[in-house]
């Protein structure tokens, strides 16, 4: 029997949400790491047992946290009381040390990038915004961080390390957006283990063909108004960048104002916004099965953070966006008046089964399910701490 | 033994409860109790000061004996009372906000 698992991370902690496959009853536990905030929960695709979690405070700084057993129990890699035991001695206590790499060999010899107010700051570590576990390897992760910087553990997160090259790729140029300078997707390409996606706001999208050492900005095609050149290399802020596994070519962004679409790899960018009632927003993603079909929350502007005329509204195009105005508003047990949440850019995500289920959760706490593919909605929980991430575990 | 007292966040992240007593050979000061707490508490590494720099975390306060021992530096000698395990040394979360 199949089963699903909902990762939330919220403002105050961590919740579970599970189903088995009618995704009709659920049962919620949480919260885990309480008071803290959780701004990803991601499990691997290859053990769904392992989940990473990434809390963090500002009194306190970064955790990373780790549950072998599907979330009953978690611990901080490095540091379960067996370990403490280990002929090594004691551990280091790591799993939480992301250090920018200024080496010689593989650090770019880069310091500084641009701040609010044009002028040059110093890199400086604050939170990670995104862990996407490796395609083959349980141990092995990359993780989003702020200010934004490309880091990997092979060691099942204990230690982690820069993907320094990342930064070359004029890091002097990249800006914080509205809610800091983050590194916030990572896409896998499932068929050329060397080829990453990366998005940051406010710089763009970004990608290598090598594993890593080297990268190029990808956003031909993009136009941001709020940039002094609107059709520069670099400074977009990228909302969140989506891509079909089947189709790795094909890539979605939601960008601050403007749905795009890519068909080359993110070597050129078109709208596709059309019918939308706004282009602003943040989530983008793709049904499971079908590939051309995509979802996204409209939101009412960069100033106003909630849904148009207050009304919930999932929109979805089952071309892919070739005919920009076939957008449906999706609005079936959603609320349609006096709603004034916002879908942050983690907070959407799908099951894949059948037939495939969408998720997301609110800066009101509230996480909604469907499992038909967005015809119909319910919430799962409705008084959650405000929603920053959502991830889903199709359980088989 | 030494006596610490970790703020609520912190003792949970630790698995403590209370107090936590630590063997601390001398000279007893801030910087040897925090390497004797990050080695018993390996999760703690990085959550009261900064891996690379070694600096005290910006919104963290040391209080001991009724004093303010945040901008002590580390090598300085903790009072005699918290040597001597009379007192404890509180570890707290600066009150940012209302």
């Amino acid at each position: 029997m199949s089963s699903v698992r909902v990762l939330v991370g919220t403002k105050k902690g961590a919740f579970i949400l599970a189903a088995d496959g009618a995704r009709k009853k659920w049962s919620v536990s949480g919260p885990f790491f309480a008071g803290w905030e959780v701004y990803h929960v991601k499990g691997s695709p290859v053990d769904p047992s392992r989940i990473y979690a990434s809390q963090t405070s500002g009194w306190f700084g970064q955790i990373v946290q780790r549950s072998d057993d599907g979330g009953q129990t978690w611990h901080t890699p490095g540091s379960r009381p067996e370990e403490l035991e280990s002929t090594d001695g004691m551990p280091k206590g790591e799993s939480n040390k992301f250090v920018y790499d200024t080496s010689a060999k593989t650090g770019e010899p880069l310091t500084t990038h641009q701040w609010y107010d044009g002028t040059q700051h110093p890199w400086e570590f604050k939170r990670v915004w995104h862990f996407e576990p490796s395609l083959s390897d349980p141990d092995t992760v990359y993780a989003g961080v702020e200010d934004a910087a490309l880091f990997r553990t092979t060691d099942g997160g204990r230690t982690w390390h820069e993907i320094a090259g990342l930064r070359g790729a004029d890091g002097a140029k990249w800006q914080p957006g509205a809610g800091g300078m983050c590194l916030h997707t990572i896409l896998l390409d499932p068929t050329d283990p060397k080829r990453i996606f990366i998005a940051i706001s406010a710089a763009g999208a970004f990608r290598t063909d090598d594993g890593g050492r080297s990268w190029k900005p990808i956003n031909r095609g993009l136009k941001s108004d709020y940039i002094p050149d609107p059709d520069a290399e670099i400074g977009h802020c990228v909302h969140r960048i989506a891509m079909h596994p089947s189709r790795p070519n094909v890539l979605f962004m939601q960008k601050h104002w403007d749905i795009m679409r890519s068909d080359d790899a993110g070597e050129n960018w078109r709208e596709i916004s059309g019918n939308l009632p706004s282009d602003f927003g943040f989530p983008i993603e793709v049904h499971a099965h079908e590939p051309d079909t995509i979802y996204v929350v409209p939101i009412t502007s960069d100033s106003l953070h909630y849904p148009p005329e207050g009304k919930l509204r999932v929109y979805r195009n089952r071309t892919g966006g070739e005919d920009p105005n076939a957008w449906e508003g999706l609005t079936k047990g959603l609320p349609q008046e006096n709603c004034y949440v916002n879908v942050l850019r983690d907070a959407m995500a799908v099951d894949s089964l059948e037939p495939g289920g969408v998720y997301f959760g609110t800066t009101g706490g509230q996480v909604y399910a469907s499992p038909d593919g967005g015809d119909t909605w319910a919430p799962i929980v409705r008084d959650l701490p405000s929603v920053l991430s959502v991830e889903v575990q199709t359980l088989r | 033994m030494i006596r610490v007292m970790l703020p609520f966040h912190l003792r949970t992240l630790a698995g403590v409860e209370g107090e936590i007593t630590l063997d601390v050979p001398a000279p007893v000061t801030q910087g040897s109790v925090l390497d004797a707490l990050e080695a018993h508490h390996p999760a703690l590494c990085g959550t009261i000061r900064d891996h690379e720099s070694g600096k005290r975390r910006p919104f963290l306060r040391f209080f001991a004996c009724e004093q303010d021992l945040s901008h002590q530096p580390p090598e300085a000698p903790l009072p005699e009372a918290v040597a001597a395990g009379r007192e404890p040394l509180l570890i707290v979360g600066a009150i940012a906000g209302g």
